[in-house]
């Protein structure tokens, strides 16, 4: 398997580069360029020409390219112009942020999720099935940013029950202090994304038990005199849990693409934020190092999809 | 089979009923049967008469919301039908083993093949997990699978359709139970493997003296492997007997018409016989007189009774309808007519 | 010269593995095999699961890639896709499948269905498809307002014989019916066989008849191979075959159709279990060392068996 698993890792190689050049090229094309937003009044035109001269972006497309990919391949994306740090450093902080949020999300989506699809599938057809396939739609239909926008206002700044920007309040102190603070920043976010997000999980659960409560298999294991319990457990919600599973890489990188509107509506200080105040200040050096790590990350998401399917599921061994 | 085996099912005007936009329709109409000890009773008939509905109403897995079952099914004073779930589920895999038709759907996926085997003694036996494991592996030697150990730890889209149901009969076989149902369990398999898995059902069959009820609809299955024979057509028994008295001497024409239909013929230029008309869907179904009467429509309505029932024309043969004394082929009569030789005669 | 012409056909599939994902070995699913099909006759392909016989089958109406081999069409080679085109050999071999329903799109009613091969092949009118779409319908003996409803509608024998009307849509001179009659009940099935032999005589269409079914293939077929491990096993005559079999998988499957006689039915099994029991202890005898089946050899002028030329000698002094 671990052969495979490199195998996969190589063959990324390509598409990465694919990707890192659509980007590049994508960001040329945008207007404006890092200083026009620095032209004022008193700044001369030959000033920001020297400036462009500096900073290379005088030179042919290929050519920034190169020295571009270049130094990102030593962990090197350059400066953000709007915040005049390494970019590099910049995303760590952000990253971690996110990945609280990310996992507090993924852990309030299954524990959503799975219940409800696991009633949704038991009893199909009731008002418990009807139910939950009515918030489903609901969920699904319903634009995440004008639900945020609603949390805030009501539970933030209406009922004051949880912040309303930050990662962490300046007043937190001790590591325990520090922590807290942390998770009551976070709690409303993931909350909201893993209430609008489950959808597909709860579907493929539920369908999954639909689908395999008509397995002859499940007549099989009634026919030896198994309780309908145990059927259920161990033969019906068992092999429903396998696509749910194996779904679990796309559901990772689906949340880091919801977590955009969530922190930028929240003021959280993630990747998200980060990403659209980079695209808004045209901070070039952010956004392009940022949609590549969304787009590894991706790739990284549908083989962590595949490796698990393949421990999971006896009938699929990649070799 | 010896008539003086003991009585191990008993069923008496069972009625299993489906529902249909809020209607109730019988698949099975009214069926009495009975399953001795080393009996092999095959029911026949065509997708659509209520053989396979008869299996699930006696081992209970219709679902009560749409299905209704009416009659007895006796098993040592025990009525199962209404049984309730819990004392039925002693009786499933205990009492009754049963045989599905398509093994690969038929075993869980996910399951190593010991596990799946093992479950029903978890259920009904008392032996500890040592001892169901070394069980396992004695019912996978005594169904023919070359390495138990092996097989045991496997999962099922590892082996062949064959072995596959072999593991299936395992299962069903696990507790000895004393009655094993069988439903169309080679229709999904080669030739050369269906031989097998028929020897494999006999041989198992005479080690532990169980009663099969053997559902199919390849007639040649049932000649080679039967001793008494019950033919279904929308939902009611129209013939039964002895393999030899149904085979050898078949008196109702729907028997005659099946067997009259196979691709038996030596000369390509012979057509085959074709029954007129479709099977009747439940809904569609007659409900009155010979139901079968439809597709004879050469024969008078005044050779038909009007509630036709079954006769006992010789002892244990039982022919449904009377119709069967004038039957005949509208190709026989032509032939008659020209007074070549009536060589089709039933009952030779 | 036939109809159809099989001259060493091979069709392999590679099997991949190691780092970076290497052929390593072949599949042989079809692994040389020759016969011909002429005008008008049915043609019987027999073999269990496995055997190569529905890619074989494919390979003719070109759904399957051919690695070696050639496929000849009166005469023409039709192995690759260019050719096939240029002599519109498309529109005269045409196919029917074993399951109806999964092989007629469900979204598309019948007349759609049926005309689909004409609209390929044909340039006709709006109403001269529909009015040669409810003459298939007739030949077919169904009725002419079926054209209007979906294959749901239909039941499996309704299905498959407008399978059949699809198929001699395009007046084909072949058509490859691959276990078409296996998923039927026994009368329904006589209905679409003798449908099928009924159109035959009509329109002078050959067949090839792959089938499981020992039983309808004798009904159906003057000339037949039995088809093992992608090879053919043995080559003959109906009487050949049933009444003179040489090989030992053909008398093994031969020996393992039941019969409708339950008083030989002791006999049969003794039989069954006697060639079972050589079929298991003499694999050296009846396949070569790496398992495989023999080059068919000739033992008369109709029947050919695939043994080590040493056997066939003495079959062939036995026979005279």
């Amino acid at each position: 398997m671990w052969k495979t698993i490199l195998r996969r890792v190589i063959l990324m190689i390509p598409q990465i580069i694919i990707l890192s050049l659509f980007i590049f090229l994508l960001a040329k094309m945008m207007p404006g360029d890092p200083f026009t937003g620095l032209i004022t009044p008193n700044t001369s035109p030959s000033q920001i020409a020297k400036l462009r001269q500096e900073a290379g972006l005088n030179n042919p497309w290929y050519v920034q390219y190169v020295s571009w990919v270049g130094r990102a391949f030593h962990g090197d994306f350059g400066m953000s112009y709007a915040m005049q740090r390494p970019v590099t450093e910049i995303i760590g902080e952000r990253a971690v942020n996110t990945l609280y949020l990310a996992i507090l999300s993924v852990i309030i989506t299954y524990v959503i999720a799975i219940p409800f699809g696991v009633w949704a599938g038991r009893y199909e057809g009731t008002w418990i099935d009807t139910s939950i396939q009515f918030y489903n739609f609901i969920s699904m239909s319903t634009p995440s940013f004008v639900v945020y926008l609603l949390a805030i206002a009501a539970f933030g700044f209406g009922l004051k029950w949880f912040p309303t920007s930050g990662s962490v309040s300046v007043s937190a102190s001790g590591f325990f202090g520090i922590i807290a603070s942390r998770i009551y920043h976070i709690i409303l976010p993931s909350i909201l994304i893993g209430i609008l997000t489950n959808a597909s999980t709860v579907q493929y659960l539920r369908s999954g038990i639909v689908d395999n409560k008509l397995e002859d298999y499940v007549k099989t294991a009634r026919s030896k005199g198994v309780p309908e319990r145990v059927v259920f457990n161990r033969h019906i919600l068992r092999n429903s849990l396998l696509p749910i599973a194996a779904f679990f890489g796309n559901v990772i990188t689906g949340l880091l693409g919801g977590a955009i509107f969530a922190e930028t509506i929240f003021s959280y200080p993630g990747m998200g934020k980060l990403f659209i105040d980079s695209v808004n200040g045209r901070d070039y050096s952010v956004m392009t190092a940022l949609v590549l790590l969304y787009g590894i990350l991706t790739l990284l998401g549908n083989l962590l999809s595949d490796i698990i399917m393949s421990i999971v599921d006896p009938r699929i061994r990649i070799d | 089979m010896d008539t003086s085996d003991e009585l191990l099912l008993d069923i008496q005007h069972l009625h299993t009923a489906f529902r249909v936009h809020d209607h109730f329709y019988d698949a099975v109409d009214d069926i009495s049967l009975t399953l001795h000890k080393n009996e092999i009773l095959a029911l026949v008939g065509e997708s659509g008469s209520g053989k396979s509905t008869l299996a699930t109403s006696i081992i209970g897995l219709h679902n009560p919301r749409n299905t209704k079952v009416t009659g007895d099914i006796m098993y040592n004073e025990l009525n199962l039908v209404g049984l309730n779930e819990a004392l039925f589920n002693r009786i499933r895999g205990n009492d009754i083993g049963m045989i599905f038709q398509d093994p690969l759907s038929a075993l869980n996926p996910l399951m190593r093949i010991g596990e799946q085997i093992a479950e029903s003694l978890v259920y009904h036996t008392k032996l500890n997990e040592k001892e169901r494991e070394a069980r396992v592996l004695q019912l996978l030697e005594q169904v023919g699978i070359p390495d138990p150990p092996l097989t045991a730890h496997q999962y099922p889209h590892e082996l062949s359709g064959g072995m596959r149901q072999r593991v299936m009969i395992a299962i069903a076989i696990a507790c000895k139970p004393p009655i094993i149902i069988a439903d169309e369990p080679t229709t999904a398999l080669d030739v050369t493997i269906q031989a097998q898995i028929l020897d494999l059902l006999e041989d198992i069959q005479k080690e532990i003296g169980s009663g099969i009820l053997l559902i199919t609809h390849d007639l040649g299955v049932v000649a080679e492997t039967a001793d008494t024979v019950a033919v279904m057509y929308s939902g009611q028994i129209v013939e039964q007997g002895s393999v030899y008295q149904v085979f050898e001497h078949p008196l109702h024409p729907y028997t005659r018409s099946l067997l009259r239909s196979m691709p038996q013929a030596d000369s390509d230029d012979e057509e085959l016989h074709v029954i007129q008309g479709t099977v009747p869907s439940l809904v569609n179904m007659q409900r009155t007189g010979d139901r079968f009467a439809p597709r004879i429509p050469w024969m008078p309505a005044s050779s038909h009774e009007e509630h036709p029932v079954l006769h006992e024309v010789e002892p244990g043969h039982l022919v449904r309808c009377t119709c069967y004394k004038t039957f005949y082929f509208p190709d026989e009569k032509e032939a008659a007519a020209a007074g070549a030789p009536q060589n089709a005669n039933e009952g030779e | 010269m036939s109809l159809i012409e099989i001259k060493d056909l091979n069709i392999h599939y590679p099997i991949r593995s190691g780092f970076f994902n290497r052929i390593t070995d072949y599949v042989y699913a079809v692994d040389g095999i020759n016969f011909d099909i002429e005008e008008g006759e049915t043609y019987g392909l027999i073999g269990e699961s496995g055997s190569g016989k529905s890619t074989t089958g494919k390979a003719i109406v070109g759904l399957e890639k051919v690695t070696s081999g050639q496929i000849l069409y009166n005469g023409q080679d039709v192995t690759n896709r260019h050719e096939r085109k240029k002599i519109k050999y498309n529109k005269d071999v045409q196919m029917i499948f074993q399951d109806s329903m999964s092989s007629l799109n469900p979204r598309k009613r019948i007349e759609d269905i049926i005309a689909e091969p004409i609209r390929n092949f044909e340039s006709m009118t709006d109403t001269e498809e529909r009015d040669r779409v409810k003459e298939l319908l007739d030949i077919v003996g169904m009725p002419s307002d079926s054209i209007y409803k979906y294959p749901h509608e239909f039941s499996g024998g309704q299905r498959q014989r407008i399978g059949v009307a699809r198929a001699v849509a395009t007046h084909p001179k072949l058509i490859v019916a691959d276990e078409p009659v296996s998923a039927l009940d026994l009368s329904v099935q006589a209905q679409v066989l003798n449908f099928m032999k009924q159109i035959q005589k009509e329109f002078n269409i050959s067949y090839l008849f792959i089938s499981h079914d020992l039983g309808v293939v004798k009904h159906m077929c003057r000339n037949l191979a039995i088809m093992h491990r992608g090879r053919l096993v043995e080559v003959g005559t109906r009487e050949d075959i049933y009444n003179n079999p040489q090989h030992i998988y053909t008398k093994r499957l031969l020996a393992a159709i039941p019969k409708v006689n339950p008083s030989g039915r002791e006999a049969d099994k003794a039989h069954r279990r006697e060639v079972e029991r050589e079929f298991q202890d003499h694999q050296d005898k009846w396949y070569d060392k790496d398992g495989k089946v023999f080059p068919l050899q000739q033992i008369t002028a109709t029947h050919s068996v695939a043994l080590p030329p040493d056997e066939v000698t003495q079959i062939k002094s036995e026979v005279g």
